[in-house]
């Protein structure tokens, strides 16, 4: 069984809006990576690139699984090259959107995060590209009530 | 289904600063902690009841004030909820919903203004 990670937000804006923020490449690098070089269509296949990580420039390679426009999204990530994306190499994440009156309810979930072929480290990395601000605080809890992971 | 609580709580960068003084020190008063924090007493008090409603602390009357501790159950929840991805992705959603809030606002205003353009 593939562990799923869910989480939805509600968005004070229309349904519109928030597709576009979540589907469009130059709205995409606000809030994730910052380049997006792949179509976001059924079957795109291409890559995002992180410029700047502890690490330097990493890229992943995306193949977009499946759009709904309007409604829903998923793709899958972080396969090795060369391989088609699998649920046994990748990580799915899928994005669904749902309209409540004016404002967006917006559910992400991705699933399989385990299968992935990162080690520890370079999930401690992609925390921490992500999570700057989180990190401090993430690392005192694994430390403190993990009671394994030690804050470096 | 994560507790929409507990991530506000800990979703603001000042009151994880809180946080983390407070794992550091154990226990203490908002005035000890207003001491270490670049922040007001009233705003140190503001953050605890946020955590303290997200059951992240606890609370204990000692004389006029009262004594804040981190309650290690809960963080350990916080913890684990937040494991490496789930903490990428709440943050990511936050920035997304930050993103598409000041559009719509941005494309409302522009419309008011092409419908009132005397405005």
């Amino acid at each position: 069984m593939a562990t799923a990670i869910a989480q939805e937000i509600v968005i004070e804006a229309p349904l519109d809006v928030v597709w576009r923020t979540v589907t469009e490449p130059d709205q995409i690098s606000r809030w994730f990576v910052d380049d997006v070089n792949v179509e976001i269509a059924p079957g795109g296949r291409g890559s995002v690139t992180f410029r700047e990580t502890p690490s330097g420039p990493r890229t992943f390679n995306v193949t977009v699984v499946s759009v709904e426009p309007q409604r829903s999204w998923a793709y899958r990530w972080n396969h090795p090259d060369g391989a088609e994306a699998t649920e046994h190499n990748s990580t799915l994440v899928e994005f669904t959107l749902t309209a409540e009156g004016e404002r967006t309810r917006l559910r992400v979930v991705e699933t399989g995060v385990e299968q992935t072929s990162w080690s520890v480290q370079e999930q401690d990395e992609y925390a921490a590209d992500h999570n700057r601000g989180w990190t401090t605080i993430l690392a005192r809890l694994d430390g403190l009530f993990a009671g394994e992971r030690v804050a470096s | 289904m994560s507790d929409e609580r507990l991530w506000a709580a800990v979703g603001e960068p000042s009151r994880r600063r809180l946080l983390d003084v407070l794992v550091e020190v154990g226990a203490a008063t908002p005035t000890t902690l207003a001491k270490r924090l670049p922040f007001s007493r009233q705003a140190v008090s503001k953050h605890l009841a946020v955590l303290l409603d997200a059951g992240l602390v606890s609370a204990q009357r000692e004389g006029r004030e009262v004594r804040y501790a981190v309650r290690p159950e809960r963080l350990a929840v916080a913890a684990d909820e937040m494991s490496v991805a789930a903490a990428a992705w709440r943050a990511r959603m936050l920035v997304i919903k930050r993103i598409a809030e000041e559009s719509h606002r941005a494309e409302r205003d522009a419309e008011i203004g092409r419908a009132h353009p005397d405005r």
